[in-house]
């Protein structure tokens, strides 16, 4: 059976290991959000956002050609069709409506390649709310396109300039925020991470993947159970989302896939799963990358949205535990299926979801399977990598 | 006894707790510090462990843990020196550090080393009272270790009670929700939070930390608790020193309100 316990551990990972300065904040979150998710009101205008302002239930498609390929059935998760290209929307909608029950005044949140950066700003803008976003200074200049985005929504884009200047340095900036600003803010995390209840409450956000995908695999095949999901796994938001319902029906395998930069073992990785010990991480009791001594080690991959040291407690648990499968690929990999479904189905994936597709290179199945990729986000804000990269991919 | 019990004993008041991060400004200056303060008149000393996500630090610890990582600071070095300067001193030394690097060290190991090497209490910011009571309130006391805990004017009564009955060494009040090295000078609301917790009659003394820089809001701090604690204000001049033996003279001089020499 998976589930969290009271304390907010999934087995042996979870928790709250957060400074007593934040504990308040920790404490009025964990205490309500269950009861304010259970509220009749919330209920109505969380569906009818995401209904109308994100444009739910997004499609579940099934890919011929990507089908014939790899002889099953393969139905893509339709997560780039939502407002804001990806499956961030989900949980921001969900928080900013959390933060005004809270009586917040006041939004941040940390983002890596900008797309949860761009979600938050969207709600806040949707509520008219104050929002800043906390970005490391590298990202900030390898993700242009999406600071400007952030800007014209009317968020606050501040640099990161802390230790290795991206995602992990982004987050810490956030913390720190949070801690000096203890009443009258809020903090979007945007994945399964943090300090229980984030973890549990972002999956609950991101389950509405799930319970669509139940009734429409149900449409498309009689069943409502498919034989494979397979997801990317950066923090975890996008695969908890498409695990949620299905986590305890055992017969549904899980894959969770994970970016292995230039080589597991090439020192620029991010395949938590494998290189990764017990720790904290953001408050959360884990798997993440560290040094013999404890320090936290940078990763690396190709995807802004895969490049996080740690993994959210609820995946260190699955993988650990057996109940989830994890496969890593290759940044070359990634791109080669980006450009092969690009083709195959008209379809530009963003270069996270192009590593969950590159998983069906990898695992074994059944020509009667049911498989469901999770197709996260669009590929749009990855042009200037696909570019980059194309002739070496076409000679 | 221990050393910090022994202390808390002995004086009530006017108590200077100093936090410097090891390995900086280099990686042997350890040693010079410790003995530097003992000889400036500090009671206590807080051993900062470097750590790469310092989440309840300001700018000033942030760096100076980079800088301590980068001379090649780990435990084990930091164990080996505080070794040999406890054969050079009886000043009660406290840890402080993150909790990752106390799990990936083995949490019975480095409490038995923190023993082993003459260390007497702990203060792990990021260690909640659950999970303390539930995993490690025996090893660390077993280990002999006084551990201190974090209050701040956001805490509630009920929450201070039980903080105040798992503490061993002293109370850390936190005197503003802020990170380390944040905010200057103490308001009107904060002496309210001071008082308040006055009133409350709890066992264990009290060292007020975060913003106290120098005399005035040292000797403030001083009225409504046993003491207060020092951190960024004196990482801030350790950097530039030429002498961390004068400079440290100097800056307990200037924060105990004594003549300075120019």
């Amino acid at each position: 059976m998976i589930a969290i316990d009271q304390k907010g551990y999934y087995g042996e990972f979870g928790g709250a290991f957060i400074p007593e300065m934040l504990y308040p904040n920790i404490e009025e979150l964990r205490e309500q959000y269950l009861a304010i998710m259970a509220d009749d009101s919330f209920e109505k205008e969380f569906r009818q956002l995401l209904k109308d302002y994100v444009g739910r239930p997004s499609p579940l498609y099934l890919a011929e050609r990507l089908s014939e390929h790899y002889q099953a059935y393969i139905y893509l998760k339709r997560e780039d069709l939502n407002h804001t290209g990806a499956h961030k929307i989900n949980n921001t909608v969900g928080q900013i409506l959390m933060a005004e029950r809270l009586g917040k005044k006041r939004i941040i949140a940390e983002t890596g390649a900008g797309q949860h950066g761009v979600a938050t700003a969207t709600v806040c803008a949707l509520k008219g709310i104050e929002c800043i976003v906390y970005m490391g200074e590298i990202d900030i200049q390898r993700q242009a396109p999406n600071v400007a985005r952030m800007k014209m929504l009317g968020a606050e884009v501040r640099p990161a300039t802390s230790g290795s200047k991206t995602l992990k340095d982004a987050t810490n900036e956030a913390i720190r925020d949070w801690i000096n600003n203890p009443e009258d803010t809020h903090y979007i995390i945007g994945s399964v991470v943090g300090p229980h209840p984030y973890p549990d409450m972002v999956a609950r956000f991101q389950s509405v993947i799930s319970e669509e995908m139940l009734w429409q695999l149900k449409e498309h095949t009689g069943k409502e159970d498919p034989d494979v999901i397979i997801a990317c796994v950066g923090g975890g938001s996008n695969a908890a989302g498409a695990y949620y319902h299905y986590l305890n029906k055992d017969q549904v395998r899980l894959v969770a896939v994970e970016a292995a930069g230039h080589g597991i073992h090439s020192g620029e990785s991010a395949a938590t799963s494998v290189l990764g010990t017990k720790g904290i991480i953001h408050g959360s009791r884990t798997l993440l990358m560290q040094t013999p001594d404890g320090q936290i080690v940078e990763p690396y991959s190709i995807s802004a949205g895969l490049d996080y040291p740690g993994i959210g407690p609820m995946h260190a648990h699955l993988i650990a535990s057996g109940r989830a499968e994890a496969v890593s690929i290759t940044d070359d990999e990634a791109l080669a299926s980006a450009y092969f479904v690009s083709k195959k189905e008209g379809i530009i994936p963003a270069l996270e979801t192009a590593h969950a597709f590159s998983a069906l290179d990898k695992i074994e199945y059944d020509s009667s399977d049911v498989i469901v990729v999770n197709l996260s986000g669009r590929g749009d804000k990855d042009l200037a990598t696909f570019i980059k990269h194309y002739d070496r991919f076409h000679k | 006894m221990s050393r910090i019990k022994k202390l808390f004993q002995e004086k009530k008041e006017d108590i200077l707790n100093i936090y410097f991060t090891a390995g900086f400004p280099q990686l042997d200056s350890t040693e010079a510090v410790i003995l530097s303060l003992e000889k400036a008149g500090a009671d206590l000393i807080e051993v900062g462990m470097p750590y790469s996500d310092p989440l309840a630090d300001g700018p000033t610890i942030q760096q100076s843990g980079q800088v301590a990582l980068s001379n090649g600071m780990t435990l084990d070095i930091l164990f080996s020196q505080i070794e040999s300067t406890r054969q050079k001193t009886e000043i009660p030394l406290v840890l402080m550090g993150y909790f990752n690097q106390v799990m990936q060290y083995g949490e019975q190991q480095f409490f038995d080393r923190c023993r082993e090497v003459g260390i007497d209490g702990l203060i792990l910011p990021d260690l909640p009272i659950y999970e303390y009571e539930t995993f490690y309130q025996d090893m660390i006391e077993q280990a002999g270790l006084d551990i201190s805990f974090l209050i701040t004017p956001q805490t509630s009564e009920e929450r201070i009670l039980k903080i105040d009955e798992l503490t061993r060494g002293f109370l850390y009040m936190v005197s503003n929700s802020s990170i380390t090295g944040a905010k200057k000078g103490i308001s009107d609301k904060q002496v309210a939070y001071f008082n308040r917790i006055n009133d409350m009659q709890l066992k264990n003394p009290r060292l007020i930390g975060f913003g106290i820089s120098d005399n005035e809001t040292f000797s403030t701090a001083c009225q409504y608790a046993n003491g207060a604690i020092i951190g960024s204000a004196y990482i801030n001049t350790l950097k530039d020193s030429k002498d961390i033996r004068e400079t440290t003279l100097e800056f307990v001089k200037m924060v105990r309100g004594e003549s300075v020499k120019v």
